[in-house]
């Protein structure tokens, strides 16, 4: 983008002509879309988070909101539980990933992996998060298998694991999400190094498959995970919905505090709320920078390691046992789902019984009448939002491939490093700053601009995190495109319009569509995004989900969390076969 | 139209001082007739089906009988809708708000009518006010010890009693009825005792019905709490709750969201006794199968707090005369009946029943028989809430005493 922005500034002496005029506002229109939201949101939260809000009589500076935030009761712990549980679940999700990868590239079926993850990947936080934690109970799932026949437990044991004051279902349940999403970019990264050669090349010289992943691959991926990373690291530390559903109460992490203290009937908690937010902003940008330290630390050493040339060592059996783990968090995943399907199902189902005693529609016949709202609203702004993001994604895209920019003139590789470098940290921003940061801001300014509480303003603030994903899911098959099609499309005598909409297009409809689905699926996922934005008014799927967690009937939260996931899962098994449908009769584009 | 609105406002600032308040009813025909069409915005927490099921309900016969609609905004807390009234005061948005009614009481209520966040007084001008029951059931003129005022509607009852499975506590004689003897039975039940977590309003109950009992007398509690006397009326409480709270479910260390989470901790098998504002609540979960047939309900011998839910309208709602509409039906005769029906949502009705008409007051003897409802003697004489000032200082001591 940031090429397609170079390219707006040094075309300006032309006239422009035609479609070209529009496509070439879609850079500045796209980075407007997201940037400006924050920007202003986080404005709106650091005056107050200095005394400053007239209209509940801060009308003031001060750091009074900061001593506030310091002598809150239990402040340490939760400052600590958020550091612990941001960056253990970051590590966690890293290194499990890297283990997956270097154990299953040399593998049968590591191909399918990223068809397999994306399921996995579409599932909503919340809605995984709600099935693990009926997984986990004392009284839950996996205890019911095998009580009281195995353990004697005739009433549940009493062990807290939901809500552990350590935070460690919040550490799985991330780590369960997180790992699928930096494999999958570790898959994307793989595409562009010639791995298969150069990993042969080792295994030439003596070392197995797993050492030469690690020695050779690692070094060329771990540049282009590294955004991703931070993108995990900044989630973890400031997640809200899971934290929620899976963390402790008392005291909750600094982001779930935030949140209470905004929806305080107390007005003066604004200002130590917005004092948290800024603190987790604080928090989540020196985390990021203490791992981009910890990375130059270890390079020299990891340098080190690579030219001693050791062939053996812990590395291979610790990928193995990493990859059982990985296995083993998919398969708790899946269980989570399909407990809360048969909880929706299910007739009355108490402690200790493994299964419900009878199945049932009864719970589904009654809720449709209260789940059909949600839904469409669910359903519409993320087909709106991500129609949205599709076109702002699709103008830049194209914007950037018909401008001889700087990056076409220059040796392909390094063009391409430094466009990723500058643009991709602009899309990146989104997922860098911790949501509740900006959106309390984000929702006074949509109040004065009358927008709050509309689809409109939902849409808006799903469109900030939905088209970070959908433009960074479709660049690369975009820039990749071979433009020797178009060209021979052209030299026939097609327009551009028309080499877009016969050729590009029905070229690139499979990855398009599935950066649709993925985008699509963030936007069902959106939480905090939705509450703000929406005012409360805007009710979706993953909003009343999150809701009923706090202790509504198990069967009734089945339904909600069964269609949570159910839509992305639709979009994306959509998004695979209607490629094999449209182009049954070509090979190469089914 | 501008004119006739700042009327109203005009109007609605008279009304505040009580002379003026008998002698200027607002027209309900009139009311009737700006409702018609009408859609209100009604913010009420969500977290139980049964209450939603019944705000439908209401929703479909407003609009069947005055052309209002109703649009449950569901609430994870009654604070986020009072959160959002005061974000849009502080955008400056001072007609037209978003929220039109809000399902209140306790420090929320307080909150809103501290800072004149309140439409009103409207009790006087709702045709169906006439029937509650204003003398023996105070807490529909006094909330938490704070005068209503008119600024809400009366709409449900309710009285803490607490909740046990039959089938594992088998003796009745051994049941805890008061708090020195819930410690004992703690002792000696570990880890099958809990309550909501102190933020939460039946959290916070649980401390205040424990103080209640504790303390020899409870008059006190009317008035507001000082530093001095809420350190001296509340050593008691926390004496008792340090040597309690180690006994607790999770050492503790955790506690419920909610009610409706600790019920379903019952549910689970994970503790052995739960408490609920609403002395129907217990019968009406077996038939919706959140409960095991065989829960009964107690209550402490010296008898147990009870207190009322109100709606009340935010200064700036842009629906008000549907709201009104709404609150109204809310306390007609059959709307309370269907109400305190366990087979809908079994919540004591705010009615004095001697005023309604023979036709009317037949609805209430028609009501769902039930095996797990408490008698009216079982219940005995509800206590009076303590002034808000202890809930809010019983929470923030709780969280300094016990937050690490």
């Amino acid at each position: 983008m940031a090429e397609a922005l170079h390219a707006l500034m040094a075309d300006t002496g032309t006239a422009p002509r035609g479609p070209r005029h529009l496509l070439r506002l879609a850079p500045v229109l796209t980075v407007a879309a997201f940037a400006v939201p924050i920007a202003c949101g986080l404005v709106g939260t650091l005056m107050p988070a200095f005394g400053y809000l007239p209209a509940i009589g801060g009308d003031r500076w001060s750091l009074d909101p900061w001593r506030v935030l310091r002598d809150a009761p239990g402040f340490s712990t939760s400052l600590q539980l958020t550091l612990v549980v941001g960056w253990a679940s970051t590590l966690l999700s890293v290194l499990l990933a890297l283990a997956v990868a270097g154990f299953l590239h040399h593998r049968a079926g590591a191909k399918r992996l990223g068809s397999w993850l994306a399921p996995l990947l579409a599932m909503p936080h919340s809605a995984l998060a709600i099935g693990f934690a009926f997984l986990i109970l004392p009284s839950g799932w996996l205890v019911r298998w095998v009580s009281p026949g195995l353990t004697g437990w005739t009433i549940p044991p009493d062990v807290g694991t939901v809500g552990a004051a350590s935070g460690w279902p919040l550490i799985a349940a991330l780590v369960m999400k997180e790992t699928p999403f930096l494999l999958l970019m570790i898959l994307g990264a793989l595409n562009q190094v010639r791995a298969a050669a150069q990993i042969a090349a080792a295994r030439a010289m003596g070392y197995g498959p797993v050492m030469a992943w690690f020695k050779v691959v690692l070094p060329q991926v771990y540049p282009q995970i590294r955004l991703p990373i931070y993108a995990v690291l900044a989630f973890s530390l400031s997640v809200v919905d899971v934290a929620i559903i899976l963390g402790p109460g008392n005291p909750p992490t600094l982001a779930v505090q935030a949140v209470r203290w905004f929806t305080d009937p107390d007005t003066t908690r604004y200002f130590p709320a917005a004092a948290a937010a800024t603190l987790l902003l604080g928090v989540v940008l020196a985390s990021i920078g203490a791992w981009w330290l910890a990375e130059c630390m270890a390079q020299p050493l990891f340098r080190r390691w690579m030219e001693r040339g050791v062939r053996g060592g812990v590395v291979t059996p610790a990928a193995g046992v990493g990859a059982v783990v990985g296995a083993v968090l998919a398969l708790l995943a899946v269980m989570s789902m399909l407990g809360m399907l048969l909880w929706s199902v299910a007739e009355p189902w108490r402690y200790p019984d493994a299964f419900p005693p009878g199945l049932t529609l009864d719970t589904w016949t009654r809720q449709s009448g209260q789940l059909a709202g949600p839904a469409w609203t669910t359903l519409l702004v993320g087909v709106a939002s991500t129609v949205l993001a599709l076109v702002l994604t699709l103008a830049c895209l194209e914007n950037e491939s018909l401008t001889p920019g700087p990056a076409r003139r220059t040796a392909p590789a390094v063009a391409a490093v430094s466009a990723v470098s500058a643009s991709v940290w602009l899309l990146y921003l989104p997922l860098l700053v911790p949501q509740i940061a900006f959106l309390f801001g984000l929702q006074v300014l949509l109040i004065r601009i009358g927008l709050d509480a509309t689809t409109s303003a939902v849409v808006w603030a799903h469109l900030v995190f939905v088209l970070p994903y959908l433009f960074l899911s479709l660049a690369e098959p975009w820039r990749a495109f071979d433009t020797r099609y178009a060209r021979a499309a052209a030299s026939l005598g097609a327009s551009p319009w028309r080499v877009f909409w016969r050729v590009k297009l029905p070229i690139l409809l499979k990855p398009l569509l599935i950066a649709s689905a993925v985008a699509f699926a963030i936007s069902v996922g959106q939480y905090l995004p939705t509450l703000f934005a929406g005012a409360g008014r805007v009710a979706t799927l993953t909003t009343e989900a999150v809701t009923l967690s706090a202790g509504a009937d198990r069967r009734v939260i089945g339904t909600w969390t069964a269609l949570q996931a159910l839509f992305p899962l639709l979009a994306y098994l959509l998004a695979t076969t209607a490629p094999r449908l449209v182009h049954g009769h070509r090979k190469g584009l089914a | 139209m501008l004119q006739r609105r700042d009327f109203t406002f005009l109007a609605s600032a008279l009304l505040t001082s009580p002379w003026v308040r008998a002698q200027a009813p607002v027209a309900w025909e009139s009311v009737l007739g700006k409702a018609r069409g009408q859609t209100v915005y009604w913010n009420a927490w969500a977290g139980d089906e049964k209450t939603n099921a019944f705000i439908a309900w209401v929703g479909e016969q407003v609009k069947a009988r005055d052309g209002v609609t109703v649009v449950h905004t569901r609430l994870k807390d009654t604070s986020e809708a009072v959160t959002r009234v005061i974000a849009e005061k502080s955008a400056g948005r001072n007609e037209g708000g978003t929220v039109d009614l809000i399902w209140i009481n306790g420090p929320n209520f307080l909150a809103m009518k501290q800072q004149g966040l309140l439409y009103g007084p409207v009790t006087q001008a709702l045709p169906n006010f006439k029937y509650v029951d204003v003398t023996h059931k105070r807490s529909n003129v006094i909330d938490f010890t704070t005068p209503v005022d008119g600024l809400a509607v009366p709409w449900s009852l309710a009285q803490i009693v607490f909740v046990y499975d039959s089938a594992r506590l088998r003796n009745p004689a051994e049941l805890p009825r008061s708090a020195p003897a819930m410690l004992d039975w703690a002792r000696s039940h570990a880890g099958r005792l809990t309550h909501p977590k102190v933020s939460n309003f039946l959290g916070s109950t649980f401390f205040k019905q424990a103080l209640v009992d504790l303390i020899a007398d409870p008059a006190v509690l009317q008035l507001p709490a000082t530093d001095v006397s809420f350190a001296q009326v509340t050593a008691p409480l926390w004496a008792w709750y340090d040597q309690l709270k180690p006994t607790l479910w999770r050492q503790g260390q955790q506690f419920p969201d909610n009610g409706s989470a600790q019920r379903q901790l019952l549910n689970d098998g994970e503790i052995d006794i739960t408490l609920s504002f609403n002395p129907a609540e217990a019968a009406a979960s077996v038939s919706a199968g959140l409960l095991p047939p065989t829960v009964r309900s107690f209550t402490f011998r010296k008898g147990t707090i009870g207190n009322t839910s109100f709606v009340a309208i935010p200064y700036n709602a842009a629906h008000k005369e549907g709201a009104m509409v709404v609150a109204d039906f809310l306390i007609d005769p059959e709307a309370q009946a269907r109400a305190q029906d366990i087979k809908y949502l079994g919540n004591l009705n705010v009615l004095d029943l001697s005023k309604l008409s023979t036709a009317d007051r037949a609805r209430f003897d028609r009501l769902t028989p039930s095996a797990t409802l408490p008698s009216a003697a079982d219940l005995g004489a509800p206590l009076l809430e303590p002034h808000a000032s202890w809930m809010t200082r019983i929470e923030a001591e709780w969280l300094k005493r016990y937050t690490r």
